[in-house]
C-alpha cells in the first residue's frame, strides 16, 4: 500500500485549473457582450435622438409631412405609414398563417404535412429584398391596380401585402407549436363526448392554445412594424411623404423613413438634423417592438405553465 | 373467429348511430377553408419564383455565367453581380469571424457554466430581446457605433466614406445574427445528456475538457447548423447595410488590392438588387434584377441545403 492520499492530490494540475478559470472568464466576457451590444443600442439611439429633439424646431414636428431634407419632420406621418401598413398586413397574415397553423397541426396526415410543410420554410427564408422586389413589380401591377383598380401601382397596400406574406410563415410556425402542445388527452376527451373534429379544433384545440396564438399575432405584429425593405421599395414614398391613412396612398413608415434618409444622394452624414432624426425614429421602433415581444413572451409562458 | 365478427357488427351499430350526420358539410368547409390558406401560401411562393425565374431566364440564356462574373456597369447588356457577391462573401466571413467565437463562447457559459441566479436569467432574457429588434435598428447601432470604431482602429481607409466599409458591414451583421447564433448553440449544447458530462467529471476533467473534448464535438452538428443559418440570414439582410453606407449606385471597384477592397466603398449582392429594382431602364428592373435574386436565392438555396445535409447526417438522438 501506498501513503494515504490526501485532499491535495484531488485538487488538480495548478495549470489546468488556471487554464479552467481562464477559459471561465472568456466565456462570461462573451456572455456579457450580449448585455453591451444592448447599452449600446440604447446609448447611441437615446443620445442622437435627444440632440434632434432639442435642435429641432417644434413647430416642424406636426407640420405637413416628412420631408427630412425640406426641414419637415411630422413624426406623424411615419407613425401613421407603420400603423396603416401593420394593420392591412395582419389581415392578411393572420388568416393565411392561422389556417396554415391549424392546418397542419390538425387535419394534414403526416406524409401530406411533411410536403406541406417546407412551402411555409422556403418562405421564412426568402430575403425581404426580395420580397420587395416582388411587391414592387408584381403585387402592385397585377393586385393592386389591375384587380383592385388604384391609379398606382407603388402604395402603402402595396407594401402591406407584401409584409403580410412575409409575417405569415412566423404567424404559421409559431401557432402550430402551441397547437402541437396541446395534450392529446383534451382532443380524447371532446371526440369522447361526442363532439366532430371541427368543433374539437374550434371549440377546444384552439381555445387551449389560445395565449401561443395570441404570442404569434403579437410577434408577427411586431416583426412587421420592424420590416423596412418591402415598405422601402414597395410603398412609393422616395425622400418624403405627406401625412396619409389612405392605404391606396404613397407613404412611409418608421423604417422606410430611416433607410430613405440613409439613402439620399449626401448620405446620412450630410445633415446634422436629418441624421439625428433617424435615431428618434429608430428609438421609437426599438421600444414598440420590444414592448410587443416582451406581451409575445408572457403569452409564451402562459402556455408553458399550462402544459 | 364467429366472436369477432358478431363484435365488428356491434361496433359498426354502435359508430352508426353515435355519429349521427355521416355526412358533415360545416365541418368539411372548415377543413377545406383551412386548407385554402395553406394553399394560397403555396400560390404566392409558386407565383414569386416563376416571376422571378421567369425574368431571369433571358439574362442567362444571353449571357449565361458572364452575368455572374461580370461587375457592375451602366450598361445592361454588361451589367453582371460579381461585385456584389464578392462585397457579400466578404462581410459574411467577417461575421463569420466575429459572430461564430463569440456566440458559441456565449452560449458554453450560459449553458455549461452559468449559475442559475437572476443575472443568468437577465443576460438570457437580453439575448431573446435582442433577437426581435428590427434589422434596421442594428443599421443605426453600426452607423453611430461600428463606422467609427472602425475608422478608430485604422481599418476605416480614407475619404468621406471613411468607416463605411466592409469591415463595419461584417461587425454590424454579426451583432445583428449573433442572438440566433447563442440560441441555436445553447439548443444544441442542452441536448447533449448530463451523463457525458458527468463522466468526464467522475474520471477528473475540469469542466473546460469535459467541453472541448465532449460536449462540444456532440453538440457540433447542432452548433454548425445554426450558425450557417445564420450566416444565410446575414447574407440576404439589406436594410442595415443602407443606414451604414453601403454604395447603392454603380460604381466599379477596378483592381483593388485586398487592404483596399476590405477598407473601401463596397456594396453586397441584396443591395445590388435593390438598386436595380430601382432603375427606370426596364432591362434593369424586369430582367437583371431578378437574375441578382436568383443568384442569391441559389447561395441561400446551397447554404441551408448544406446545413440540413449537416444536420441529418450527423446529428444523433440520445
Amino acid at each position: 500500500m501506498g501513503p494515504p492520499i490526501a485532499t491535495i492530490d484531488l485538487r488538480g494540475e495548478p495549470r489546468r485549473l488556471r487554464r479552467e478559470q481562464r477559459m471561465r472568464r472568456l466565456f462570461l466576457a462573451a456572455a456579457v457582450v450580449s448585455i453591451v451590444i444592448s447599452i449600446s443600442i440604447v446609448v447611441s439611439l437615446l443620445g442622437n435622438a435627444i440632440s434632434f429633439f432639442t435642435g429641432v424646431d417644434t413647430a416642424s414636428l406636426l407640420d405637413v409631412g416628412w420631408f427630412p431634407r425640406r426641414s419637415r419632420f411630422d413624426l406623424i406621418t411615419p407613425t401613421a405609414g407603420t400603423t396603416v401598413m401593420s394593420v392591412i398586413a395582419m389581415v392578411v397574415a393572420t388568416p393565411l398563417g392561422l389556417g396554415a397553423a391549424i392546418y397542419l397541426s390538425e387535419y394534414a396526415k403526416p406524409r401530406l404535412r411533411r410536403m406541406l410543410k417546407p412551402i411555409l420554410e422556403v418562405l421564412a427564408g426568402i430575403p425581404s429584398v426580395v420580397l420587395g422586389f416582388f411587391a414592387l413589380l408584381w403585387i402592385g401591377p397585377n393586385i393592386v391596380v389591375d384587380l383592385l383598380h388604384s391609379p398606382k401601382p407603388a402604395t402603402i397596400l402595396t407594401a402591406s401585402i407584401g409584409v403580410g406574406i412575409l409575417v405569415t410563415p412566423l404567424v404559421a410556425s409559431v401557432s402550430e407549436d402551441a397547437l402541437r402542445a396541446v395534450p392529446r388527452s383534451l382532443r380524447e376527451a371532446s371526440y369522447g363526448l361526442g363532439a366532430k373534429k371541427s368543433t374539437t379544433v374550434r371549440r377546444v384545440v384552439v381555445p387551449a392554445a389560445l395565449s401561443g396564438i395570441v404570442a404569434s399575432l403579437i410577434l408577427g405584429l411586431s416583426r412587421a412594424i420592424g420590416e423596412t425593405m418591402v415598405t422601402f421599395m414597395a410603398a412609393g414614398a422616395v425622400g418624403g411623404a405627406l401625412r396619409t391613412w389612405n392605404p391606396l396612398d404613397s407613404g412611409t413608415t418608421l423604417t422606410a423613413a430611416i433607410a430613405s434618409v440613409a439613402t439620399g444622394s449626401d448620405q446620412v452624414a450630410g445633415e446634422a438634423l436629418a441624421f439625428d432624426g433617424v435615431f428618434a425614429l429608430g428609438i421609437t421602433l426599438f421600444f414598440i417592438t420590444l414592448g410587443l415581444n416582451w406581451l409575445s413572451d408572457r403569452f409564451v409562458r402562459k402556455v408553458r405553465e399550462k402544459y | 373467429m364467429g366472436a369477432r365478427i358478431e363484435r365488428v357488427d356491434t361496433a359498426a351499430v354502435v359508430r352508426g348511430s353515435l355519429q349521427g350526420r355521416r355526412f358533415n358539410p360545416g365541418g368539411l368547409a372548415f377543413e377545406a377553408s383551412l386548407l385554402l390558406m395553406l394553399l394560397v401560401s403555396l400560390a404566392v411562393l409558386v407565383t414569386l419564383l416563376a416571376d422571378i425565374i421567369g425574368g431571369a431566364i433571358p439574362v442567362f440564356r444571353d449571357r449565361g455565367l458572364d452575368f455572374v462574373t461580370s461587375g457592375i456597369t451602366l450598361d445592361s447588356d454588361t451589367a453582371g453581380v460579381w461585385t456584389g457577391l464578392l462585397g457579400s462573401v466578404a462581410i459574411t466571413l467577417v461575421v463569420a469571424v466575429v459572430a461564430f467565437p463569440m456566440g458559441i463562447g456565449a452560449a458554453i457559459y450560459l449553458e455549461e457554466y452559468a449559475p442559475g441566479n437572476s443575472m443568468t436569467r437577465f443576460i438570457q432574457t437580453n439575448i431573446r430581446n435582442l433577437a426581435g429588434v428590427p434589422s434596421i435598428v442594428y443599421g443605426l447601432l453600426g452607423l453611430a457605433v461600428f463606422v467609427r470604431l472602425v475608422d478608430l482602429i485604422g481599418l476605416g481607409g480614407s475619404g468621406s466614406t471613411a468607416g463605411r466599409n466592409v469591415v463595419s458591414a461584417g461587425i454590424t451583421l454579426a451583432v445583428l445574427v449573433l442572438p440566433i447564433v447563442i440560441i441555436t448553440a445553447s439548443e444544441a449544447l442542452r441536448a447533449v445528456p448530463d451523463a457525458i458530462r458527468e463522466a468526464g467529471f467522475g474520471v477528473g476533467a475540469t469542466r473546460w475538457e469535459v467541453v472541448r473534448h465532449h460536449v462540444l464535438p456532440a453538440a457540433a452538428p447542432g452548433v454548425l447548423t445554426g450558425t450557417v443559418l445564420a450566416l444565410a440570414r446575414a447574407f440576404g439582410e439589406t436594410a442595415p447595410l443602407l443606414v451604414i453606407g453601403v454604395a447603392t449606385g454603380f460604381f466599379s471597384a477596378g483592381s483593388a488590392s485586398v487592404f483596399d477592397r476590405l477598407t473601401g466603398t463596397y456594396t453586397a449582392l441584396p443591395v445590388v438588387v435593390l438598386s436595380w429594382s430601382r432603375q427606370a431602364d426596364p432591362a434593369f428592373k424586369e430582367h437583371l434584377a431578378p437574375a441578382a435574386i436568383l443568384v442569391l436565392l441559389v447561395v441561400l438555396f446551397v447554404a441551408n441545403a448544406a446545413a440540413i445535409t449537416l444536420r441529418n447526417k450527423y446529428d444523433r438522438d440520445w
